[in-house]
């Protein structure tokens, strides 16, 4: 993995470009199967082969490129991990091993969902997005952040910001990055509230995860103290023992009528348990859960690669879908931007920042393998939402849209439904719904928005259809939503903590006892605090007729590409301080392209006239039908007629805070770009000065 | 198996200390290891005190969460 191409005999140097130039081809042909391809299904295997070669050129010729000359990437130089080694944190560790640890950090539900949701337009927009976004983007972002961060000893995004660019932007930074918070634990929990709902088999099987951490908690703290892996290993075998348990109750009328539970009070849990995760001692929830879920993580992975490369299944939904449009029903927003906020994650994701200027710097035992694992790792979770939408565009497009689409636009039964999925040009007999739902042990799957569900319903037909039959979809449906709501209950109760922290730093400004960590009145004030934030757009979402999906995901999507613009802005920062501004245009490029969605998402979540789409248009809507005094479709009472309106302007002013970030870090990052360039300030670099590595073996 | 024990442990124990480190658990024979190599004399923490330290410095100050 040497950044300088080693000379090679011509005979090897042609049977190389030979090599490549087909593997370029391949990529080539693929897409273009994909992209022309006009009413004939066309099979997995080419979204596929487009991905992979995509990939194998970027990696071997971009991430070479920024690896040489922009970072010149050094394995004469010690990393922090040779030179602050602790043998804890600081430690020198094998590429792959550290590979293997990023990537479990930096995956999550994030690219299951959004390439699931982003299936309304069809396969090829988001499977372009998905591949040119991470090569030139997502990829990009990675890797620089974790070069910059490893040659500052580690630093972390925040610091870099305030460092390098100017506290304006550092606090800006710091301050958003809460707001993403709020928004990301409130539409994850959505998406678990989502599946859960009126599903006794989940409700019971996700519950069970709760004394089972805190059977393993237990394990870790008092009987075998720090034996992470066999308590890991007795809570998988435990998480088995609970997805029967979950079919138990759901076999018996009486108890499972106990565990049918509607949203709102599946909410309500879900906040409690987000709560309980902050204020009770790590050991007892939060560590576990964080162990296991891991392992959960690369388990689900690696499950849905073989389940797709087994069953190389066709893909039912077309290339492109009428909704490009603007009209389609899981959210509404045309190809431009949606599309580009939808998929963040897979393509180009803020949070991967935090992770590559987190844990991960202090691991490199040598500088040349940020190249695998910053640009690599994120190809890899580019791989998962490619998958992802494989599994998504698998399924019938009538079952795709009755499992995704908000009920006020199904109506309440599957004949309803069926109704409506016809009128959107696709087909599918209210019999054919209510089988599906009854062979994945659910009485019914309409809206069940949020992704989730329809990505188990994929995966449960890739796993059954080459093992078990379709018997076993029941279990293997339960069995993914299972490890999606665990996964996704592991970022929800740990970024509650985050955020917590978070709060109680700022607020330590206003009144110092604030800030203590370990004081009890502070940390349930500033719990209950963080949870009231993320509760009330959860809450939002739950009582939305709309599925909450179609307002919150958007948020979600701006803040997250928020948070890339202000880690490609300290990217660009760093190179041109490094004296390479001619080489800016690598962080510049993807940067110009994420200013440009954000800023066009937001003004039209803000001001578009058309009630689905526009925060303002909603409210006016609203407020008109609260004059007439009647109450709109779906709304069930005029109390949430009234808060609906409140949070359309809540909604409005987010978004409207999202933009004015994105300016301000814009701004003052070029005010320093351009005293840079034009020499009032010299271009120092704060990296830290240059030690040889002593290369010692093991240690 | 019964031909070479000794190889099969250390290689399991290599696995253990792999996906100890991936998932970010902490690892004391590492720590054991490194306490004698950098400082030698020293008297190294229990494995109870070590598995309390290593949760306290893992989310005292905890970083980030991905989506």
């Amino acid at each position: 993995m040497s950044t300088t191409v080693a000379p090679s005999p011509p005979a090897g140097r042609l049977a190389s470009a030979l090599g490549w130039a087909a593997v370029a081809v391949a990529g080539a042909a693929a897409l273009a199967v994909l992209a022309l391809s006009r009413g004939e299904t066309v099979n997995a295997a080419w979204l596929l082969v487009a991905a992979i070669c995509t990939y194998a050129i970027g990696y071997r010729f971009y991430s070479a490129f920024i690896a040489a000359k922009v970072f010149a990437l050094d394995d004469a130089r010690a990393t922090p991990a040779e030179r602050l080694n602790d043998g804890r944190d600081y430690v020198p560790t094998n590429r792959w091993v550290a590979f293997g640890h990023h990537f479990a950090a930096i995956a999550g539900p994030g690219p299951l969902v959004g390439p699931t949701l982003a299936a309304q337009f069809g396969y090829l927009p988001g499977v372009l997005w998905i591949v040119v976004g991470v090569v030139l983007g997502g990829a990009v972002q990675d890797f620089v952040i974790l070069c910059a961060s490893t040659r500052r000893d580690g630093k972390s995004l925040g610091q870099m910001a305030k460092e390098e660019i100017g506290p304006v932007a550092g606090f800006t930074a710091l301050v958003s990055v809460l707001g993403i918070m709020v928004v990301l634990i409130a539409v994850l929990g959505l998406v678990v509230v989502n599946a859960l709902k009126a599903s006794p088999w989940g409700t019971v099987t996700i519950g069970l995860t709760i004394p089972i951490a805190m059977i393993m908690g237990l394990y870790m703290r008092w009987l075998r103290p720090g034996r992470v892996l066999e308590a890991s290993a007795l809570g998988l075998v435990l998480l088995g023992v609970a997805l029967y348990a979950g079919q138990w109750v759901a076999g018996r009328p009486d108890l499972a009528a106990t565990f049918t539970l509607s949203g709102k009070t599946l909410a309500i849990l879900v906040m409690a348990y987000g709560f309980a995760a902050s204020v009770l001692p790590v050991w007892m929830l939060l560590a576990p859960r964080d162990y296991l879920s891991a392992f959960v993580k690369i388990g689900v992975v690696i499950a849905l690669a073989i389940g797709i490369l087994v069953a190389l299944p066709p893909l039912q939904m077309p290339a492109l879908t009428r909704f490009t449009d603007g009209t389609g029903p899981i959210f509404a927003g045309a190809l431009f931007p949606f599309a580009f906020i939808t998929i963040a994650c897979g393509s180009i994701s803020g949070f991967h920042a935090l992770i590559a200027s987190g844990t991960t710097p202090k691991m490199l035992e040598r500088e040349s393998d940020a190249r695998i694992i910053g640009y690599g790792a994120m190809l890899m979770e580019s791989f998962v939402a490619v998958m992802a939408l494989i599994a998504a565009c698998a399924l019938t497009p009538g079952v795709y849209f009755a499992i995704n689409a908000p009920a006020s636009a199904l109506g309440p039964t599957a004949q309803t439904a069926a109704a409506a999925v016809a009128q959107w040009g696709f087909v599918v007999t209210p019999a054919e719904l209510e089988t599906l739902a009854r062979q994945v042990g659910e009485t019914s799957l309409l809206a069940r928005t949020g992704g989730a569900p329809s990505l188990a319903v994929g995966m449960a037909h890739l796993f059954s259809r080459s093992l078990g039959g379709s018997d076993a979809m029941a279990l293997w449906y339960h069995f993914v939503i299972m490890f999606e709501a665990l996964f996704i209950l592991t970022t929800l109760d740990a970024g509650t903590r985050v955020g917590r922290f978070m709060l109680q730093d700022l607020g330590k400004h206003l009144w110092r006892p604030f800030g203590r960590t370990g004081w009890m009145p502070a940390v349930i004030l500033s719990s209950a605090l963080i949870v009231a934030m993320w509760g009330h757009f959860l809450w939002q979402g739950v009582i939305d007729p709309l599925g909450g999906v179609n307002s919150l995901w958007p948020l979600f999507g701006i803040s997250n590409q928020l948070l890339a613009a202000v880690a490609l802005c300290v990217g660009t920062t760093v190179i041109i301080k490094m004296g390479k501004a001619r080489y800016a245009w690598v962080t510049l490029l993807p940067l110009a392209w994420l200013v440009v969605v954000t800023m066009s998402g937001g003004a039209v979540k803000m001001f578009s006239p058309e009630p689905r789409l526009g925060f303002l248009a909603h409210a006016g809507m609203l407020r008109a039908a609260q004059a007439a005094g009647t109450l709109p479709p779906g709304v069930k009472s005029a109390g949430d007629l009234s808060r609906m309106i409140a949070n359309d302007y809540l909604d409005a002013a987010v978004a409207a805070f999202f933009m004015l970030s994105v300016v301000v870090i814009l701004a003052d990052s070029a005010r320093e770009w351009w005293a840079v360039i034009s020499g009032a300030k010299a271009a120092r670099s704060s990296e830290v000065p240059f030690e040889p590595r002593a290369m010692v073996a093991g240690d | 198996m019964h031909a070479r024990p000794h190889a099969l442990r250390a290689a399991l124990r290599r696995l253990g200390a792999t996906l100890r480190r991936i998932v970010g658990a902490p690892d004391y024979e590492a720590y054991l290891a490194h306490v004698a190599r950098r400082h030698p004399g020293t008297v190294p923490l229990s494995r109870e005190a070590f598995a309390r330290d290593s949760l306290a410095r893992r989310y005292d100050r905890p970083g980030s969460r991905c989506c």
